[in-house]
């Protein structure tokens, strides 16, 4: 009979096992050793990304669309002029269904003029053929299965220990397929540095202690940032999870994002 | 002030309709007409190269008059491959990181390797070792400039004795059968670039890659009975009307399997009509009309389809200048038709927004890295490099 255990073979296994158990987090560390001298970052010298886990997630109940977040992120973040964005807030309204059509609801009308920095023209139906009208901010939905990383063929872009999605711009080859993979529209080419960028949560930002700059600007808390390593039970971030039920944008690709969102329709995608 | 100014574009920009994501709304979509080139150059490259492997390895004697008129234009087509997809980089300085720091789970890193691969350890020794007696042969018959040519690429291995010539056979046997699965991994590989793009429901398609392989597959046996019939007569020679038989034959049932496949796509898509399908939907119907409905499936299907049809029926009723004229026009369109379906695949897959939301306009311009010329120039160079190759290695003697 083979089945019994050997005191030889159960050491191993469990030496193998716990082997295995140390050799995950010495892995990561590895990870982000080499990434921290290897890789182009905005970090400080001194700033461990291991230490932290950046989230966002937004109160889309709280949005009022005044656009200061979008501009605040072009200008923080030297966006190009033009249809280039890094976040952007998008209006949605439902109207209400045709009397006797037997439908729930009316059309969905989105609009985004220039990201919505400039506000909006007024509502293209009347006042009282709305249903519902609500403001969704949009940035990188710092994805755990990330497909932008997955394709990039040089691994220029690549997910930070910290939570973060960035782009190393001095490796990147800009040949588009990370801007094409995004599901979410949020990665652009720039036409200045020719290769692709996207929301960084403001890496630069972040790694020095401040918060992102369209989180600094939203006048209603409508974007919530946070260091889930770090935060406190009163932390405003772990309040969002406590008190909102969400939810994530495109949910079936299995992308499985990080952002979530709380107060948003069936029709946000 | 700026602000306003970009206001007014965006709102004015007329080729949008319905919502698309801020970053979409581009004048150009992010892939142009070079990358339509790309798998459209690429699946020729990969099915002439198995149009030369029917004679060496199934040993099809029909098909020799254009073995190596096929193997000619794999490698330069080949040679041209590449070049778009460079042309398009925001940075094609860096190309080579793609080789030495290569991201694995990336489709496009794997590019290199499998180019690389197919260039240097299939294609490049087949055709060394097919050629090497008679580079020998004709580094002593040619004086001049175009006999020193000969003698490098003998690379100084001047033995043709029998037994060195069974050699050469032999290897070049295990090479073309090492080739054909090689083809299959090249072409498959571009379908599964767009294939694996799951954000994007006209790609995102576990058949993309079997539809890639098999419209390369008609579109490379068309290219070589393009190519053969232009070259018999510019050489002023008589077409081999069994090889032409032959290939006429292969590539109609090529075409019925490739329109098969696509065909199931479709019904497929129509079907479980998914989250995207009602953009697909209006896609197909007016945006792409004139490159799908008639380009792709009129021109480049269904007519070949009944040209190449009628002739498997009824060849021997057909006298051989219309069977010539036919197989001339069949294969034409194909050719044709099959660049119509690289374009729908992919400017298709970018006029309209991941929001399902909307469509964009595409108008190409003429000049420009993405332009009507540089596009032409590229499609025209691999010809152009196969015209150099033919008058250096397919003497007029050799085509029968």
């Amino acid at each position: 009979m083979k089945n019994h255990l050997s005191r030889r073979s159960v050491i191993g296994r469990l030496s193998a096992a716990v082997a295995g158990v140390l050799a995950v987090p010495v892995a990561k560390a590895a990870k982000a050793v080499t990434q921290k001298v290897l890789v182009t970052t905005d970090a400080p010298k001194d700033y461990d990304p291991i230490k932290h886990k950046w989230v966002m997630a937004i109160d889309a109940n709280r949005c009022i669309g005044c656009g200061f977040c979008a501009e605040a992120c072009k200008k923080e973040n030297h966006v190009p002029e033009g249809p280039y964005f890094r976040t952007w807030v998008e209006r949605y309204i439902i109207t209400k269904p045709k009397p006797g059509s037997g439908a729930a609801r009316g059309e969905t009308l989105v609009d985004c003029p220039n990201g919505g920095i400039t506000g909006y023209p007024e509502a293209p139906v009347p006042k009282e053929e709305i249903q519902h009208s609500f403001f969704v901010p949009k940035l990188c939905n710092l994805c755990q299965h990330s497909p932008c990383v997955q394709v990039c063929p040089v691994g220029a872009t690549f997910d930070a220990p910290d939570g973060a999605v960035l782009i190393d711009p001095k490796y990147c080859i800009g040949c588009g397929f990370c801007i094409q993979a995004c599901p979410y529209g949020c990665r652009f080419l720039s036409p200045v540095t020719k290769t692709a960028e996207k929301c960084t949560l403001c890496y630069h930002r972040i790694t020095r202690g401040l918060k992102p700059a369209c989180v600094e600007v939203c006048p209603t808390q409508a974007r919530i940032f946070g260091d889930l390593t770090n935060a406190k039970p009163e932390d405003p971030i772990l309040q969002f999870y406590q008190n909102n039920l969400v939810t994530a944008l495109k949910p079936h690709l299995g992308t499985e994002p990080r952002l979530f969102y709380a107060g948003i329709d069936k029709e946000v995608r | 002030m700026t602000n306003d100014m970009i206001n007014i574009v965006v709102e004015v920009m007329p080729h949008f309709e319905g919502y698309v994501y801020p970053n979409e709304a581009t004048q150009q979509p992010l892939w142009g007409v070079l990358i339509v080139l790309y798998p459209y150059i690429t699946g020729l490259v990969a099915w002439a190269f198995i149009m030369a492997s029917l004679v060496r390895v199934f040993n099809v004697k029909a098909l020799e008059p254009v073995y190596r008129l096929s193997l000619l234009t794999a490698f330069a087509f080949l040679l041209c491959a590449p070049l778009p997809l460079l042309f398009h980089l925001g940075h094609p300085e860096r190309c080579f990181e793609v080789m030495m720091t290569p991201h694995l789970t990336s489709p496009m890193a794997i590019f290199g390797f499998v180019y690389a691969w197919y260039l240097m350890a299939v294609l490049l020794l087949e055709l060394w070792f097919d050629y090497r007696r008679d580079f020998v042969t004709w580094s002593e018959s040619t004086p001049g400039f175009k006999g020193l040519l000969y003698r490098l690429f003998t690379v100084g291995v001047t033995d043709v004795s029998a037994p060195a010539v069974q050699l050469d056979h032999k290897i070049g046997h295990i090479l073309s059968v090492v080739g054909i699965p090689s083809a299959f991994l090249l072409h498959g590989y571009v379908g599964f670039i767009f294939g694996s793009v799951k954000a994007n429901p006209w790609w995102g398609n576990v058949l993309m890659p079997i539809i890639f392989i098999m419209s390369a597959m008609v579109s490379g046996i068309a290219l070589c009975v393009f190519n053969y019939m232009v070259l018999t007569w510019i050489r002023r020679k008589t077409v081999d009307m069994k090889c032409l038989d032959v290939m006429g034959m292969y590539l109609f049932y090529a075409l019925v399997v490739d329109t098969a496949i696509e065909a199931l796509d479709w019904i497929h898509r129509i079907y479980s009509a998914e989250e995207g399908f009602r953009v697909i939907q209006y896609m197909a119907r007016e945006k792409l009309f004139y490159t799908l409905s008639l380009g792709q499936v009129a021109c480049g299907t269904l007519v070949p389809l009944i040209l190449l049809g009628l002739l498997q029926l009824a060849r021997r009723r057909v006298p051989e200048l219309a069977r010539r004229r036919m197989y001339f026009v069949g294969a034409s369109l194909i050719l044709m038709g099959v660049l119509a379906m690289r374009w729908n695949v992919v400017i298709g897959g970018q006029l309209f927004s991941k929001s399902l939301r909307g469509v964009m306009g595409y108008k190409m311009e003429f000049a420009g890295l993405e332009g009507w010329f540089m596009g032409a120039v590229l499609l025209c160079l691999p010809f152009v490099v196969l015209t150099v190759m033919v008058k250096l290695f397919l003497a007029e003697h050799d085509q029968k």
